[in-house]
């Protein structure tokens, strides 16, 4: 196994882990809000900011950790 | 692009792209360490710089227009925007909005059009560079960890300022040592205590101003520089010069441009209300 080979498969867990998270996180507040907006439809527009706040504020570190990755890709700074 | 590969041949997919990661910086080659405080990124200071001023000329000349008559399009899309970011700030920060609110606004029109560059092709800015001498071009000041970190720690610096004269200095000192677990008891044995908890809650207050400067500034990089890499990805496509490669590259640049539309203006709204939060935290009394 070449050193290339590890760094395809470290970005390759870092994108895939991360996504795993991001999209748990996401499901569960978007079944919520869907919830929240079915028992009182009011107050679905309020809650839709709030939504989409809270999803950029859960693919935070998803993100970082594909910029993460994609610098290992392209510019891995531990090579030679 | 004028790039020569090791045989004097077009550029290899990776050189293409790590060539399009290089900084127009002061050393005049791209960074070789991590962590380099004795470089400039002159790219990211002046579309940073061209982006301020076309958005600071965008809501000025709407501000010249204002009558007392019925308002033109233009200046009723402005006044939707500062109404908006107005409406936020009066319900985060209980206190006066009167520098707060602008802040806000400016941080959100700002980055809105400094994460817009990344809508540019990816090599027109670069090529027109190249035409007058600069070889390496990174066109989303946002895309350089550089600047959304200074943001933050500008939004930082704001939240210590207003927790500073809203607490007064003693009482800013009062709340490091503490917030979060409480000031502890104050008769009996547990007094003696009292300092591992001070230290406790130092650490705490220390470490949750930390995370939440690194996380805003990191967030919005994040976004932004694994936008800008998936365009350069996606124009390798194109540069297969084959039907498929067209087509696909119209396609699916095309569906990730329209998705970054979305993504560049909720990162905005996200950096603003998260401004707009961590300075009305400040605002909290314990």
């Amino acid at each position: 196994m070449t050193n290339v080979g590890f760094v395809a498969i470290a970005c390759g867990l870092i994108i895939g882990l991360g996504a795993m998270g991001a999209c748990l996180g996401i499901g569960n507040m978007g079944g919520k809000y869907i919830e929240g907006a079915a028992r009182q439809p009011e107050l679905m527009d309020k809650l839709q900011t709030k939504m989409f706040l809270l999803a950029g504020l859960i693919d935070a570190a998803f993100l970082i950790g594909v910029g993460i990755a994609m610098m290992f890709a392209f510019a891995n700074p531990f090579q030679g | 692009m004028a790039t020569e590969g090791a045989t004097g041949a077009a550029p290899t997919a990776s050189e293409y792209i790590v060539h399009h990661l290089g900084h127009a910086n002061t050393s005049g080659k791209p960074q070789q360490a991590i962590i380099d405080f004795t470089i400039i990124n002159l790219d990211t200071v002046f579309w940073s710089i061209v982006t301020g001023l076309l958005s600071a000329w965008l809501l000025h000349r709407a501000a010249r227009m204002i009558t007392s008559g019925v308002p033109n399009r233009y200046v009723g899309a402005v006044e939707a925007v500062l109404e908006f970011v107005h409406e936020q700030a009066r319900s985060i920060v209980h206190g006066n909005v009167s520098y707060i609110a602008p802040l806000a606004l400016i941080t959100f029109v700002w980055i809105f059009f400094m994460n817009a560059m990344d809508l540019l092709p990816v090599d027109l800015l670069p090529w027109l560079g190249s035409l007058v001498g600069i070889h390496y071009q990174r066109v989303v000041p946002t895309a350089d960890l550089n600047a959304p970190m200074a943001m933050s720690i500008v939004v930082l610096g704001a939240s210590i300022y207003y927790g500073i004269k809203i607490k007064k200095p003693l009482g800013f000192v009062h709340e490091l040592f503490t917030a979060p677990f409480g000031a502890g008891p104050s008769s009996g044995v547990g007094i003696l205590l009292k300092p591992v908890l001070w230290v406790v809650n130092f650490a705490m207050q220390i470490i949750e101003y930390l995370a939440k400067t690194v996380s805003l500034g990191m967030r919005l990089f994040g976004n932004m520089f694994a936008g800008e890499l998936i365009f350069m990805l996606i124009a390798l496509l194109g540069a297969t010069a084959t039907v498929w490669g067209f087509g696909l590259h119209f396609v699916s640049g095309l569906a990730w441009a329209i998705f970054h539309i979305l993504i560049i203006t909720l990162q905005a709204f996200i950096f603003m209300m998260l401004t707009l939060v961590y300075v009305g935290q400040a605002h909290e009394k314990h």
